[in-house]
């Protein structure tokens, strides 16, 4: 039994009014979804777990942006990074040393390499093809342990990297991808959480305005263990960052939470795809984004499969963005593919609307400034996710980063 | 003495089918300690003069001026307004997700007074407040009128009323939605506030009987955009028996 939903919500922000979309599905048996399918109309061409996968760049034809998969991103601005040479070498980073936590590069033999997915896009193969070592986080022991790992000196030669995330059986961590500084980087990140392990996983991408960044994270969590993970977009001139993440054993885990800040001239995407290959799996994808000012720009593309065999599947996804002022642009679709009859719930919302008008004349009337009235209301949107990550420390320092955004030059808007 | 004086207002709204004329030429002064009664029938316009003393971008004003102590409001931007000392009671306040009634409270006091209130006061002040308005404590931490009912929206209307300590108070339809408990609760925050700080009011209502717990100085009949008829209290309990008949009929 298959049944597919797909709703596109593509949203341009016009001077006049309010554009406001609301794309909303649920069901708690396929023939709901179907439904949905008949209403909404558009049918994936394949089963998301259907795509060419190769970790070697030769095996994939030139992008050329038409691809489903590309056709949302500027590709012509990032030619260098799908197809160009990639410097593989060692980068520098900082980390403090954590009792639990290894840190340390390993070489391509390592035999974690591979395990957790294999790229389905050029980019990715591209950089899988050239990096020399891969920077492994190790994490082991029961207690408690958190690690932020700052990188801030890519340098803007274009480079490849990948990265290995393992938390092992019953570890429970927090890990923190500081990334930040000169950018042109294609990564893999692959993250294996062992059975009975919780690891949060955050990645920040704060770069330099004419950064560019694109990573494939490959998510592969175990038996009754839990990933949380967390994509944090605010700076850089291209940043797109795929997760992908597969519940394959029974009782397996995900919480996908982003939050995006698009900025005039900048394009933030994640293609999201949450696989619930198993039976009895949880899984919930939550983005919100904000965009602001001339070219803003964000995509988002969350993928749910409910395979043949996850019976008892509880799956939830959404999208919400919050268009500031005139001149941006957000897509969002959600997909959702079911492939059993048997599942507890599966839904997905997707949102895009503009910033509005009587929640700014009410805090005005009460005194409030119009540029501390829109601060307080993007806060308050994107609070719902910052809150959700657990970690005070990061918390605070993503309100501070928000607060940044809130007031760079283009906050006049409008 | 302090004063909101409203002289010869024309008012009107973008709409989709374009401009329409709703206020012809409204005069109204209430004095700092006043309460005025502005009673009229659904679509007079009530709610577009709240609006329009507050400033609320939708409404335009064609000619007239609205002047506090003298002070031009029209050239005030919204919270300018707010800051010289005006209050709107919504008649439909707005849900705001994600800030915290207590934060958005926190913020807007220090906005109208141009420094922080002193922590421990402030929250002493916030919480006696809102059991005065029998609202419970968890109001101060769920987002700002998100998921309230209609009655609880209105108290939170009065709550921000008794703690910003306006000169003058507009109060749209604040009766509206609720049952006899919910309107004298209300009432007595409206005189508290009327008593403490000699807050002139202008109460926009459509029946007269929250004019049981708030007594009203002047009563105005808004009809199609202006004020057709003036007087006491007395006017009021005409209205209660006649209805707005004879003033509908007339202005036809
Ligand atoms: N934003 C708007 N768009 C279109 N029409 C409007 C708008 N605001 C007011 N109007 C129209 O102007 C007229 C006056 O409206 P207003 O809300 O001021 O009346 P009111 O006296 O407050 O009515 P009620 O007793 O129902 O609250 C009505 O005909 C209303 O439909
Ligand atoms: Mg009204």
């Amino acid at each position: 039994m298959s049944a597919d939903v797909s709703d596109e919500v593509t949203d341009l922000s016009t001077p006049e009014g309010d554009t406001a979309v609301e794309v909303t599905g649920t069901g708690t048996r396929p023939s709901i979804i179907s439904d949905a399918t008949t209403r909404h109309g558009d049918v994936p061409v394949q089963t998301r777990n259907a795509r060419f996968t190769s970790a070697d760049v030769a095996d994939y034809p030139e992008v050329t942006g038409r691809e489903g998969n590309w056709k949302l991103t500027p590709v012509d601005r990032i030619g260098d990074l799908i197809a160009g040479e990639l410097d593989g070498g060692r980068y520098e980073f900082a980390a403090a040393t954590v009792p639990g936590i290894d840190v340390s590069w390993v070489p391509r033999s390592d035999e974690r390499i591979g395990l957790a997915g294999i790229p389905e896009e050029k980019s990715s193969a591209n950089a899988w093809s050239t990096f020399g070592e891969a920077l492994a986080i190790t994490i082991s022991g029961e207690e408690l342990v958190e690690l932020t790992v700052d990188r801030s000196s890519f340098g803007s030669g274009a480079r490849g990297a990948h990265t290995i995330i393992e938390a092992k059986p019953f570890s429970n961590a927090v890990v923190v991808l500081d990334n930040s500084g000169a950018a042109t980087l294609s990564e893999n990140v692959e993250i294996i959480v062992g059975d009975s392990a919780r690891l949060t996983l955050v990645t920040v991408q704060d770069f330099d305005d004419d950064a560019r960044y694109l990573a494939t994270h490959f998510g592969s969590v175990g038996r009754d263990s839990y990933l949380k993970h967390v994509v944090v977009s605010l700076g850089g001139s291209i940043v797109r960052v795929n997760p992908s993440v597969t519940l394959g054993q029974p009782g397996a885990e995900g919480e996908l939470l982003g939050i995006y800040f698009s900025d005039a001239g900048q394009h933030l995407e994640q293609q999201v795809f949450m696989f619930h290959k198993a039976p009895n799996t949880k899984g919930r994808v939550n983005y919100k984004g904000a965009l602001q000012g001339q070219g803003a720009r964000s995509v988002w593309i969350g993928d749910v499969l409910i395979g043949p065999d996850a019976s008892g599947t509880d799956s939830y996804e959404q999208n919400r963005n919050l268009v500031l002022t005139d001149g941006t642009r957000a897509d969002s679709i959600p997909n959702l593919e079911i492939e059993t009859g048997d599942i507890l719930g599966a839904g997905h919302a997707s949102a895009t609307g503009r910033f509005d008008d009587e929640q700014l004349f009410y805090l005005r009337s009460r005194g409030i400034s119009e540029e501390q009235a829109r601060r307080l209301v993007v806060r308050g949107f994107l609070v719902e996710i910052v809150q959700k990550i657990g970690s005070p420390a990061l918390e605070e320092r993503l309100h501070d980063a928000i607060e940044a955004e809130l007031a760079g030059p283009s906050a006049v808007g409008a | 003495m302090s004063t909101l004086k409203i002289e010869d207002l024309h008012v009107s709204v973008d709409t989709d089918q374009g401009t329409k004329q709703i206020l012809r030429g409204v005069d109204l002064t209430i004095n700092k300690g006043e309460i005025h009664a502005v009673m009229g029938p659904n679509g007079s316009g009530k709610s577009t003069l709240a609006y329009a003393i507050a400033g609320h971008p939708k409404y335009t004003v064609d000619s007239g001026s609205i002047t506090l102590d003298g002070e031009q409001v029209l050239d005030m931007t919204v919270d300018q307004r707010a800051k010289a000392g005006l209050f709107l009671a919504m008649q439909y306040p707005v849900e705001i997700p994600g800030v915290t009634n207590s934060n958005f409270l926190r913020t807007a006091k220090t906005a109208i007074d141009g420094e922080q209130p002193a922590i421990r006061t402030w929250i002493k002040e916030v919480r006696g407040a809102m059991e005065k308005l029998r609202m419970d404590s968890s109001f101060a931490e769920r987002n700002v009128n998100e998921g309230f009912s209609g009655g609880e929206k209105k108290r939170n209307e009065i709550l921000q009323l008794e703690l910003l300590k306006p000169k003058f108070a507009v109060l749209d339809e604040t009766d509206s939605g609720l049952d006899v408990d919910a309107l004298k609760i209300v009432s007595e925050g409206v005189n508290r506030a009327h008593q403490s700080t000699d807050l002139g009011i202008l109460l926009i209502t459509h029946y007269t009987r929250i004019l049981r717990y708030i007594k009203p100085d002047f009563v105005h009949v808004f009809v199609a955009g202006r004020v057709a008829e003036e007087g006491g209290p007395e006017l009021a309990s005409q209205l209660e028996d006649e209805g707005y008949d004879r003033f509908l009929t007339a202005a036809v």
